[in-house]
């Protein structure tokens, strides 16, 4: 397990990440979820521009509560959301956008596994449900883009310092850690059934 | 009644029941790795953060739910609905919560937690009671995934249920932000395995079925789940699942029903008690009645 820390834009850095390593950000984050994926990806299908550059940055599956003082945002909450239902749209809005770091839980797929191979780009995972810890690395907001979309699945494009820890799910060579601890479990399975006295 | 009411709800998305952070504490020591240590430091340091700062710990506030266990007796029982749906719009606003409210067929979010029947309230009404206990849940969408209610065979039996629960963890990994409570109901049809299921996550962690045969199921079960090694987030380790908890009613002897469910790490559960006067005590955060009002 080694530990990065990275600044963006992140350049090909982001090659030299493992599945079980550990990244801190500082930089920008951008927030996307299922409808800023859907509409992203529509938009640059027509050959439109985002209103926000993604290259080199990190995208965060994340939904925050938000806190409107005066005419300044301020992120209260802002831990991950489940990354796989964004399977169906991220190995295509990597290719197109430039993000060279996706960030959420629960894990991802193998469309997206090959796209950090091809692309070099990793998939991390904060600790689900830290909320407030991800929260206070947030330094400002820089910016919120389609918030007729409900601010959950808004782009918010955050100033991080030293976000993380975030930890390598799937690396540049296409590993998946999650398949790996998968495998381990369902071999531990015959284990478990017996405990209980279940035989198959 | 209503500030206190939005108050246990403000509180519950900020402070854990000390069961829980007990309970975490107790599984970062017994990690053996680096990585699964490291990611429930995370967890704890981000429990501090939220109770430094008294901003909600995770940024899913939830689907608010309501346990309501009162009598013919208590005074205020008319109103009480009333005040816990005011409750739950002051306390988006205050606290703040996320709006979690979206309508099932527009999708349209009504930006207060309230909407259709939600806040959603389970009624237990015990005949003389004159106080009201009140338990709010802020139930994470993410937790959500392993719920599940089955009819088994009664030939396959207690065996039939246990691999099912087993199965059913194994096959959600890290969806449901583990280490999770899991909650296991049986009876005669699905709603009622599902409801004593999700009833059983409202006991502490620890705290088990007072009959001693199922307390021991409940122990071996956990031992179990563990074995998968899953661990913290998925990232392999020793702690899956905090507890489990199991509670059952008699069945049909024709069907066997089974009902699973979830809580997050981040258990948000927090219950109040409104006495016949109006006064109200917190139950689950003591610290609460200290603080006045």
């Amino acid at each position: 397990m080694v530990e990065h820390r990275f600044t963006t834009p992140i350049g090909e850095e982001s090659r030299r990440l493992r599945m079980g390593d550990i990244v801190y950000i500082t930089g920008t984050v951008i927030t996307a979820r299922d409808a800023a994926h859907r509409r992203a990806l529509e938009i640059l299908g027509r050959g439109e521009k985002l209103p926000v550059d993604f290259k080199g940055m990190a995208v965060y599956h994340m939904g925050p509560v938000v806190k409107k003082v005066g005419d300044k945002w301020e992120i209260v909450s802002a831990g991950p959301t489940t990354s796989t239902r964004l399977e169906t749209y991220e190995a295509d809005f990597l290719e197109k956008t430039g993000a060279k770091i996706v960030i959420g839980k629960g894990g991802m797929g193998p469309k997206t596994a090959e796209a950090c191979r091809r692309l070099g780009t990793a998939y991390a995972i904060y600790t689900g449900g830290a909320g407030a810890l991800a929260a206070k690395s947030v330094r400002k907001v820089k910016g919120v883009e389609w918030l007729d979309l409900g601010s959950p699945e808004a782009l918010w494009i955050l100033e991080v310092e030293d976000f993380g820890p975030l930890t390598v799910i799937i690396d540049p060579e296409g590993r998946n850690f999650y398949d790996e601890v998968r495998a381990k479990a369902k071999a531990n399975l015959t284990e478990a059934y017996k405990m209980m006295g279940i035989t198959v | 009644m209503i500030k206190a009411a939005t108050r246990l709800i403000s509180t519950a998305a900020i402070y854990l029941p000390q069961d829980v952070k007990d309970a975490l504490r107790q599984a970062q020591e017994s990690e053996k790795e680096e990585l699964p240590k490291k990611v429930i430091g995370s967890m704890l340091r981000n429990l501090e953060v939220a109770e430094s700062e008294k901003r909600p710990s995770c940024q899913d506030t939830g689907t608010v739910i309501f346990y309501i266990k009162t009598g013919e007796k208590f005074p205020y029982l008319n109103r009480l609905e009333k005040v816990l749906r005011e409750a739950t719009v002051a306390a988006t606003a205050q606290t703040p919560l996320r709006p979690n409210s979206v309508n099932i067929f527009t999708g349209k979010n009504s930006g207060n937690n309230t909407g259709e029947r939600i806040p959603w309230m389970e009624w237990e009404i015990v005949p003389g009671m004159d106080t009201a206990d009140v338990t709010v849940v802020l139930k994470g969408g993410g937790s959500e995934s392993p719920s599940m209610a089955k009819v088994i065979s009664p030939a396959e039996g207690l065996k039939g249920v246990y691999k099912i629960v087993i199965d059913d963890i194994f096959e959600q990994g890290p969806k449901p932000c583990p280490p999770v409570i899991v909650g296991v109901g049986m009876g005669p049809t699905a709603d009622i395995a599902m409801k004593l299921a999700k009833k059983a996550l409202l006991r502490k962690v620890g705290q088990r079925n007072d009959d001693p045969e199922i307390a021991k199921i409940e122990v071996n079960l956990k031992d179990a789940i563990n074995k998968l090694g899953w661990g913290p987030h998925g990232v392999g380790g020793e702690t899956t699942a905090l507890d489990v908890h199991i509670d059952a009613v008699n069945r049909h002897p024709a069907s066997f029903a089974v009902g699973v469910a979830t809580a997050c790490w981040e258990d948000r559960r927090n219950t109040m008690r409104i006495r016949s006067d109006g006064r109200v005590e917190f139950l689950t955060h003591d610290f609460l009645n200290q603080e006045g009002v």
